[in-house]
């Protein structure tokens, strides 16, 4: 397929797809990180993370909404302040959740697929209540619009670009938090022994409730960050579930380094196939794969080693 | 997940007394008063649930008694109905049927593709025992290929309920996307016949619903007699204490793998006899989200119990049409909160409430009528 | 069937009470009676439909809930329109339309399902719904089986007739060709690249526009891909376009990859203002969605665009707005929606009857000349002959259109050479 064209724009053509490739892989980080941190850490399997999604996605659209009609002049950076709504906007009603519902089923966890199966039915109907069965479209400021021009034939997108920047300072953000602050080295005790965490003193249902809100939150800034490359809507947010389900448990549930290195491999092989093949059959190779791997390593790419 | 706490009894009835009055109960209400109160349409309706049970039914055996969750049942139920649904379709799809056609004689969606010839692996589907083979055969290899590799490496609990999901997910994006020899999105469509009976009539639909009812029976029949052999029990014993049971000496994945293939089964059966009574199938029930409604069936009836699986399935779907007819807007709030209720407040679903509520004050009734019981009848870990 | 005895009853002592007040002079100063001297129930329904002297049941099969309410919303909401404007202005055969509204929930099966209830249950005269080629698939069957009477609204991949089928949007022949001849025309365009969402309507829109390009035209398709429904990542295949540079990109993404892929279409610095995009699956309901901004440029081609300037049209744009709120756009498929019930009055009108064999005889050749479109013929193919226009999306969100078909085009869902 390469015969008639030249060397140079071949050549730019793979930088571009390199660049694709990385924001795919920005784009799963960002999905799986919040999963990583509620089924990761906790064994909470939350089937409504996609709609927590969504729950920033919308506050992104009501902010927009609300910067141009009320505040026209600091619409540029209205941005900021959409995915530091959608934030707490997540993450309250998700500690609202771990408090009503997911403290009461710690011990069974196939059980809080089921119930947050459920509260995703819920969330979806009180979606398409408030803002309507059809999709939203959220403006954008123009500054995020448009692409970078680094040579005359290679251009980088503008979103992809800011995505990718959310999604590192996050990462290092959950990364600092979990290994070097105080509350990361309790969130693990509890992980590796809640007992022995209790005994010791630490408030186990406190950090439960603080590390869902914390996955929710994530979950919230994603959807904020997605409407600039995806589409919003009530039942929007299933359509990431599977995905982030994969990342999460491919990179072995326990280690957020698993699921960075998961979200890395599961992109570039994506986004490779998808340029070589059709969009279809690079997907379903894609998740064969991975669920072949998964078949033949269960535990994922990385492990951590905890007493049970 | 409950524990047994009774200690395994020797003298093991096939069926309890209750059981027995439970299996009645079930079988009055789907042989003789449903058929009675409800008209052609509505029958033809618990007709398609019931088939969903069959799904129920072998959730309870590797969910409840195995302890293994799988997201990928509508995987099975969809081989099942997609199976028998070739057969059907290749028999509507005469050369007189299909005149208009630019290739007469081969299903529809395939000359829309531009198919020219029978693929290969349709053509052993013109044949109905073949097909009637295939229906069981083919989701019990699937399920003991994917069973084996993954129980093999001890994957458990909510690896496999993942990765069985990711599998449902597959299958769906294959059918969609291989339209020509699957039918794509609207599958398969305008089933007339099986060998020449036209299931269309309001008549078949009746004579369909109760091979439906007797083909339930059987597997409930089925799955009680798993249950009481030594198999169930061990099965009980490694949901439990999974370790103990491998030191034991057994070899728990070949169980798991049992367990896993029998819920198959059930489920391609339940796919088959929706097929016929529906008249098409689509990936719509493949996918992810009719899989994990069908646990939530298990679930409400009690995933424990093999008649709370029937139970739970009809009450559920029940729920949801007549939801869905009086406020089309609403039945995603009620459906929703139903699953977070039965979770949160009866964790082995109708049979739960059956068992601390009902049942105390049935036996007693039972035992003042029949003054000499031969065993104190202690309760089981179902 | 009980209910039928009633009305026979019923009508019989009205007609004898007519009958002894026609000599009445009284009668010629009524003028209003004209409404109440309604053909007798057992005259206008012989099949046990559900028609009582005063009204006349309807049912609409949409998906109020699930993934395809986003679509269907419109489609529900024509539909009302129209039939309150028919009650109005005084019924069908002299009788109010009743609805019965049944939800599909975007699930296959349920269309079925609630399609057989409509028919067997509620007896309903027409039923005005499905929207996905798969709904329809599955609830053709149950309206074959029990001769029921199916308005169907969407533009779609044609390959179908059926006697209880009404098809008021267009088959895939009407909507592309004539789209594919103007963009070579009016663009010099020489290569084509498809995208499209991967199931059966884009696939077999997609074969028909490739016969027409390589056949006809004798240009060239430099590719074609399609992505699972719901796909959101677009990124690898705009490379892709970067890489063959076609002149003409033509898409039919639906739904929610639709706005994802729009957006990093133009992020990806594709200008839509230099790079020509034909679309046949986007209206004036998608662009909301997508955002205006992220899509003006493209040209889509459909047989309705709101903009469109004549007095039907505004009539209905003003009526709509009036019903649904000023905010609410107008698709295609919504006013191909509102088309059904008119269709409808009109055959039972023809007919003299209600009775489906009736209505359907008497459909072929009926002309809407009230239509927003601006005129539409019932074809004996059970299709709409219609014209195609081809419009260009504005950052408003509306279309301005830059070419309408001269004549109507007739709609063939059996295209010979195109299968």
């Amino acid at each position: 397929m390469f015969g008639d064209y030249s060397l140079g724009d071949l050549s730019s053509i793979f930088v571009m797809q390199g660049f694709a490739g990385l924001i795919l892989f920005s784009v799963y980080v960002l999905m799986a990180l919040g999963l990583a941190i509620i089924f990761g850490q906790m064994g909470v399997i939350n089937m409504a993370h996609g709609e927590f999604m969504i729950l920033g996605a919308y506050m992104t659209y009501l902010c927009s909404g609300f910067f141009q009609t009320q505040l026209s002049a600091l619409f540029p950076a209205y941005f900021f302040v959409a995915m530091a709504l959608a934030f707490l906007a997540s993450g309250a009603l998700g500690m609202l959740v771990e408090w009503a519902l997911i403290r009461h089923l710690y011990k069974r966890p196939l059980d809080t697929l089921l119930a947050t199966w459920g509260l995703s039915l819920i969330l979806q109907q009180a979606y398409r209540t408030i803002f309507g069965a059809r999709e939203v479209g959220v403006e954008l400021p123009s500054w995020l619009i448009g692409s970078v021009q680094v040579t005359d034939t290679i251009e980088i997108p503008i979103n992809g670009m800011f995505v990718m920047g959310v999604t590192t300072l996050i990462t290092v953000g959950v990364a600092l938090l979990m290994y070097r602050s105080r509350f990361g080295a309790q969130v693990r005790a509890v992980v590796q022994n809640r007992a022995m965490a209790g005994a010791v003193g630490i408030d186990t249902e406190r950090v439960d409730r603080l590390t869902f809100g914390l996955g929710c939150g994530i979950a919230g800034i994603a959807g904020s960050a997605f409407t600039m490359v995806g589409s919003t809507g009530p039942t929007s947010g299933q359509l990431y579930i599977v995905d982030t389900f994969l990342i999460v448990v491919f990179g072995g549930a326990a280690s957020l380094l698993g699921t960075i290195a998961s979200a890395f491999s599961i992109s570039q092989t994506q986004s490779t196939l998808e340029f070589f093949l059709s969009g279809s059959t690079a997907k379903v190779l894609t998740l064969l794969a991975v669920v072949g791997i998964l078949m033949l390593r269960p535990q994922g790419l990385f492990t951590l080693k905890v007493r049970r | 997940m409950t524990r047994s706490k009774t200690p395994v009894v020797n003298d093991n009835p096939f069926m309890k007394p209750m059981e027995w009055v439970s299996l009645a109960l079930l079988v009055g209400v789907i042989f003789v008063l449903l058929p009675m109160l409800l008209d052609a349409f509505r029958l033809n309706l618990v007709g398609k649930y019931l088939t969903y049970s069959f799904v129920a039914l072998g959730l309870v055996i590797c969910w409840g008694f195995g302890g293994i969750l799988s997201l990928g049942q509508g995987v099975f139920f969809g081989l099942g109905g997609y199976l028998m649904a070739m057969y059907l379709k290749l028999e509507a799809s005469s050369v007189e049927n299909t005149k208009i056609q630019s290739t007469p004689g081969i299903p529809d969606f395939m000359d829309w593709n531009q198919i020219t010839a029978l693929p290969w692996f349709w053509k052993p589907f013109e044949s109905l025992p073949f097909t009637l083979l295939a229906v069981l055969v083919v989701p019990a290899l699937f399920a003991f290929v994917i069973g084996t590799a993954m129980f093999r490496r001890r994957v458990g609990g909510t690896y496999f309920a993942i990765i069985t999901q990711a599998i449902a997910a597959i299958l769906t994006i294959l059918i969609v996307g291989q339209q020509g020899y699957t039918g794509g999105i609207n599958g398969i469509t305008d089933l007339r016949t099986l060998h020449g009976w036209d299931i269309r009539t309001d008549s078949a639909h009746n004579i369909l619903y109760f091979v439906n009812a007797g083909l339930l029976v059987a597997c409930i029949l089925f799955a009680q007699m798993v249950k009481k052999s030594k198999l169930g029990r061990i099965l009980l014993a490694m949901r439990d204490k999974e370790d103990r049971v491998r030191f034991s000496g057994y070899q728990v994945a070949s169980f798991k793998t049992f367990a896993f293939c029998l819920a198959a089964v059930f489920a391609a059966i339940g796919g088959a006899m929706f097929t016929l009574q529906v008249g098409f199938m689509s990936p719509s029930f493949v996918g992810i989200v009719p899989s994990i409604e069908m646990v939530i069936y298990a679930a409400v009836g009690g995933r424990l119990s093999l008649f709370g699986a029937v139970w739970g399935t009809l009450l559920v779907n029940w729920a949801k049409t007549s939801f869905s007819e009086s406020f089309p807007e609403l039945w995603l709030f009620g459906l929703g909160g139903l699953f977070i209720l039965v979770v949160l407040a009866f964790p082995n679903g109708l049979a739960g409430i059956y068992r601390t509520h009902v049942e105390p004050r049935l036996t007693r009734r039972v035992k003042a009528l029949e003054p000499a019981p031969a065993v104190a009848l202690p309760h089981a870990a179902e | 069937m009980a209910e039928d005895k009633g009305n026979g009853l019923q009508s019989a002592l009205r007609r004898r009470l007519l009958m002894g007040l026609a000599g009445a002079p009284a009668i010629a100063l009524m003028p209003r009676m004209s409404f109440a001297a309604a053909p007798p129930t057992s005259a206008v329904n012989t099949t046990g439909l559900a028609v009582t002297d005063t009204e006349v049941t309807v049912g609409i099969l949409h998906s109020a809930t699930g993934t395809m309410a986003i679509s269907e919303t419109g489609s529900i909401q024509a539909e009302k329109l129209a039939i309150s404007q028919i009650n109005e202005a005084g019924g069908v055969l002299g009788r109010k339309i009743k609805i019965i509204q049944e939800d599909g929930a975007s699930d296959w099966p349920t269309f079925a399902e609630k399609a057989k209830k409509l028919l067997v249950n509620d007896h309903c005269a027409a039923v005005m719904g499905c929207w996905t080629s798969a709904s329809r698939k599955a609830a053709l069957p149950v309206f074959e089986q029990y001769n029921g009477l199916l308005y169907y609204p969407t533009f779609y991949e044609g390959l179908e007739q059926s006697k209880n089928v009404f098809y008021t949007g267009q088959e895939a022949t009407q909507q592309i060709l004539e789209s594919l001849n103007w963009v070579t025309k009016e663009k010099n365009a020489k290569t084509f690249f498809f995208i499209g969402s991967d199931y059966i309507w884009p696939r077999t829109s997609n074969k028909i526009a490739r016969k027409h390009i390589e056949n006809v035209l004798k240009t060239k398709v430099v590719g074609e891909e399609y992505f699972p429904l719901g796909h959101t990542q677009f990124n690898s295949v705009i490379n892709k376009l970067k890489l063959t540079k076609p002149d003409v990109i033509f898409t039919d993404v639906v739904g929610g990859s639709n706005v994802a892929f729009y957006k990093q279409l133009k992020a990806a610095g594709i200008d839509l203002a230099k790079q020509t995009l034909l679309t046949i699956s986007v209206t004036e309901d998608e662009v909301d969605g997508i955002g205006g901004d992220n899509i003006a440029g493209a040209y889509s081609c459909m047989k309705y665009f709101q903009s469109l300037k004549n007095p039907n049209n505004e009539k209905f744009v003003a009526a709509f707005h009036k019903m649904w709120g000023e905010k609410t756009v107008i698709g295609d498929v919504t006013q191909a929606a509102y088309l059904g019930p008119f269709l409808w009055k009109m055959a039972c009108e023809k007919a003299g009857s209600f009775d489906v064999d009736k209505v359907v005889a008497a459909s072929p050749g009926l002309e809407f000349k009230e239509a927003p479109e601006g005129y539409v013929k019932i074809h004996p193919n059970h299709h709409l002959w219609s014209k195609t226009r081809v419009a260009r999306a504005l950052p408003s969100g509306q279309f301005e259109v830059v070419y309408e078909s001269p004549d109507l085009i007739e709609p063939n869902p059996f295209p010979k050479g195109y299968q």
